[in-house]
């Protein structure tokens, strides 16, 4: 590894990035309504995205380039364990079809951009409003900073990373010139940038799937070879545990741990911030319902992804930080300028997610922090200039975040941001079918939900870490090994059930709800679901 | 597993002031539920044989479920979309 500079692929990647960034300017033009200067044309793309546009951009946000590394690196060192993000996604999508719509009718009627807008109207408390905002920035700011680790894992690779002994200036100005550029163009072009560059991450991620998945194994003599290689590997005994390395299929002990996992991140994905900028962005509910139709098209894309896991392990590949593993495949595999063509296809791949989870993240502080507690008086001018210096301040923070501490700092964090994100549930989607939770119900479970997923994490070991050192730990009462987040979640829930009689028994005083039953069934073009937004010059949302 | 449950009930709710649960409702309950089943049982399918081109049949039978659960998202969607032209009156939007 490191050895000099990878010619070829370095033109190749920085070819690609050139053509992303004038897009990503240019974008700003794209679809352009008459009004800029509202939140929803910056922070959500005036709203008007169709079928294929919001495809694109979910897929873009959603599986991220520290996805596309970390997946096939987890089954790289563990095996089997590493596949639930196929179950997960599998889920995910049953799962949004029943809640998403609601939502996007909700908050279109009301003019909701973020989900603490949704549950402050909704329960009309800007205590738990607030709390759903503060976990929503929470969780985000480490998952930016991972995407950091995805591009600096492919520019170490391709030998632009440095040495241990180069100028920390030197060896990091290729990601600070990568994010500068990013932070520019997103502060310009607002949700249209990544919108649109997630057309050229996608596509040259399908291509680099397709070729991989192909090319590598006839070249490792076929899958019988491969997993032949990983089984012999993952059967050695790791001297620190005295236990197998890994296994190709989970053993008894495993499946809680499995199942958990892959429910909890299913129900967790749509509660990120940046999940639910990108749904909000559509023109109407179909396309939310058609996309859970053709979205699982990523999910096969995962599942092939994940067995270049073990082809890393068949090719020989040896990396002692697991993350480098699968950009380490490509080079040893693919010829320079194809390797330069996956490259760029992973480091596009974490531009277009931190763009959305950066515009997510400053949505959240202007609707949620800004303009309820701190200037409730603000234009939709000025929330629109507080959301665009908040979105370069976001990067700015998972920038010294990731120069400044070890990297397991933040995939720590990140694993907290999925455990504490899928705390806000019970209120976001228990508040989309029903008004029978208590707000202070509703908050007291969060909290305990917090406390308890925070310090059960707190208490995992692992063999190179103290504490962090999963997310799977054992489930009070019942004694299997499960997913930390979805313990704290079921507790959550039966404290916001129990408070919830408590509190109506009292009579403690209810919020008041601004909204109606029939504004979650609303649909664009309805009457009543006035286009307060303006209609963009193409394809205006009357066209379905 | 609280959480599970509630998620095939979700497409009735929408028509709270027509509290219907017809044959069609179930069915679009049954194809979003089924993908859980069968992918939360793990001891199902945490196998190695039959392999299929090599690879275990842990690997192959969920990459499977993910055109399966497509299928039946898209029977689910066509349904939905069925019955709420049917209760609008055949009213198209």
């Amino acid at each position: 590894m490191n050895d000099g500079v990878n010619g070829v692929a370095l033109g190749v990647f920085i070819f690609f990035f050139v053509a992303v960034t004038a897009m990503g300017f240019l974008a700003a033009r794209w679809r352009k309504a008459e009004n800029e200067n509202s939140l929803d044309e910056w922070g959500l793309g005036g709203r008007s995205f169709g079928t294929w546009v919001t495809w694109f951009l979910l897929g873009g946000d959603l599986y991220t380039a520290y996805t596309f590394v970390a997946v096939p690196a987890a089954i790289y060192a563990a095996g089997a364990a590493g596949f639930f993000a196929v179950p997960y996604t599998i889920l995910v999508y049953p799962l949004i079809f029943t809640f998403l719509p609601r939502l996007w009718s909700v908050s279109h009627k009301h003019g909701y951009v973020t989900t603490a807008d949704f549950v402050r109207g909704r329960f009309g408390s800007k205590g738990l409003s607030l709390a759903v905002a503060f976990t929503g920035l929470l969780a985000t700011m480490p998952y930016i900073a991972l995407q950091l680790v995805g591009i600096q894992a492919v520019l170490d690779v391709m030998g632009v990373g440095g040495g241990e002994n180069t100028n920390w200036f030197i060896k990091d100005l290729p990601l600070l010139i990568a994010f500068g550029v990013l932070a520019a163009y997103t502060y310009s072009s607002g949700l249209r940038a990544p919108a649109l560059i997630a057309f050229v991450k996608d596509t040259l991620i399908y291509i680099v799937i397709a070729v991989a998945i192909v090319y590598i194994p006839i070249k490792l003599g076929g899958f019988d070879e491969i997993f032949a290689a990983a089984g012999e590997k993952f059967s050695q005994i790791n001297p620190a545990t005295d236990k197998p390395v890994g296994a190709l299929v989970p053993g008894e002990m495993g499946q809680w741990g499995y199942a958990t996992l892959a429910l909890g991140s299913a129900l967790a994905l749509f509660m990120y911030p940046h999940s639910i900028t990108a749904t909000l962005s559509s023109r109407s509910r179909e396309v939310i319902r058609r996309n859970t139709t053709i979205l699982p098209l990523y999910s096969l894309m995962l599942g092939l992804l994940a067995l270049l896991g073990f082809m890393a392990i068949a090719a020989g590949v040896k990396v002692s930080n697991g993350q480098l593993a699968i950009p380490q495949l490509f080079e040893n595999m693919f010829p320079d300028w194809f390797a330069g063509v996956a490259f760029a296809a992973i480091g596009i791949g974490a531009l277009v997610p931190a763009a959305i989870m950066s515009i997510a993240a400053a949505n959240l502080f202007t609707r949620n922090i800004y303009k309820d507690f701190l200037k409730p008086d603000a234009t939709p001018a000025q929330e629109t200039k507080v959301s665009k210096l908040v979105s370069l301040l976001v990067k700015v923070g998972a920038l010294v975040f990731v120069l400044t501490m070890d990297k397991t700092v933040a995939i720590n964090f990140q694993l907290l941001g999925g455990i504490w994100i899928l705390q806000t549930f019970p209120a976001l989607v228990g508040g989309l079918f029903t008004r029978w939770f208590h707000r202070w119900a509703l908050i007291a479970g969060w909290a305990v939900g917090m406390i308890y997923g925070t310090a059960a994490a707190y208490g995992v070991a692992s063999p190179t870490q103290k504490h962090f050192g999963g997310s799977s730990a054992e489930i009070p009462g019942i004694g299997e090994i499960g997913y930390i987040g979805l313990t704290a979640f079921v507790l959550n829930v039966v404290v916001t059930v129990v408070l919830t009689f408590v509190l109506r028994a009292a009579k403690a005083p209810d919020g008041i709800d601004e909204t109606s039953p029939s504004d979650y069934t609303a649909d664009a073009g309805d009457p009543g679901v006035k286009v307060e937004l303006p209609p963009v010059t193409a394809g205006a949302p009357g066209g379905h | 597993m609280s959480a599970v449950p509630d998620a095939p009930d979700a497409p009735q709710a929408p028509e709270a002031e027509q509290p219907v649960v017809t044959p069609m409702r179930l069915i679009i309950a049954l194809c979003l539920f089924a993908p859980f089943v069968a992918m939360l049982w793990v001891g199902s399918y945490a196998k190695v044989d039959p392999t299929f081109i090599g690879m275990p049949f842990f690997y192959w039978y969920q990459m499977a479920w993910v055109l399966i659960s497509t299928a039946l998202t898209v029977i689910a969607y066509k349904l939905w979309q069925r019955d709420q032209r049917a209760r609008k009156g055949g009213a198209s939007k």
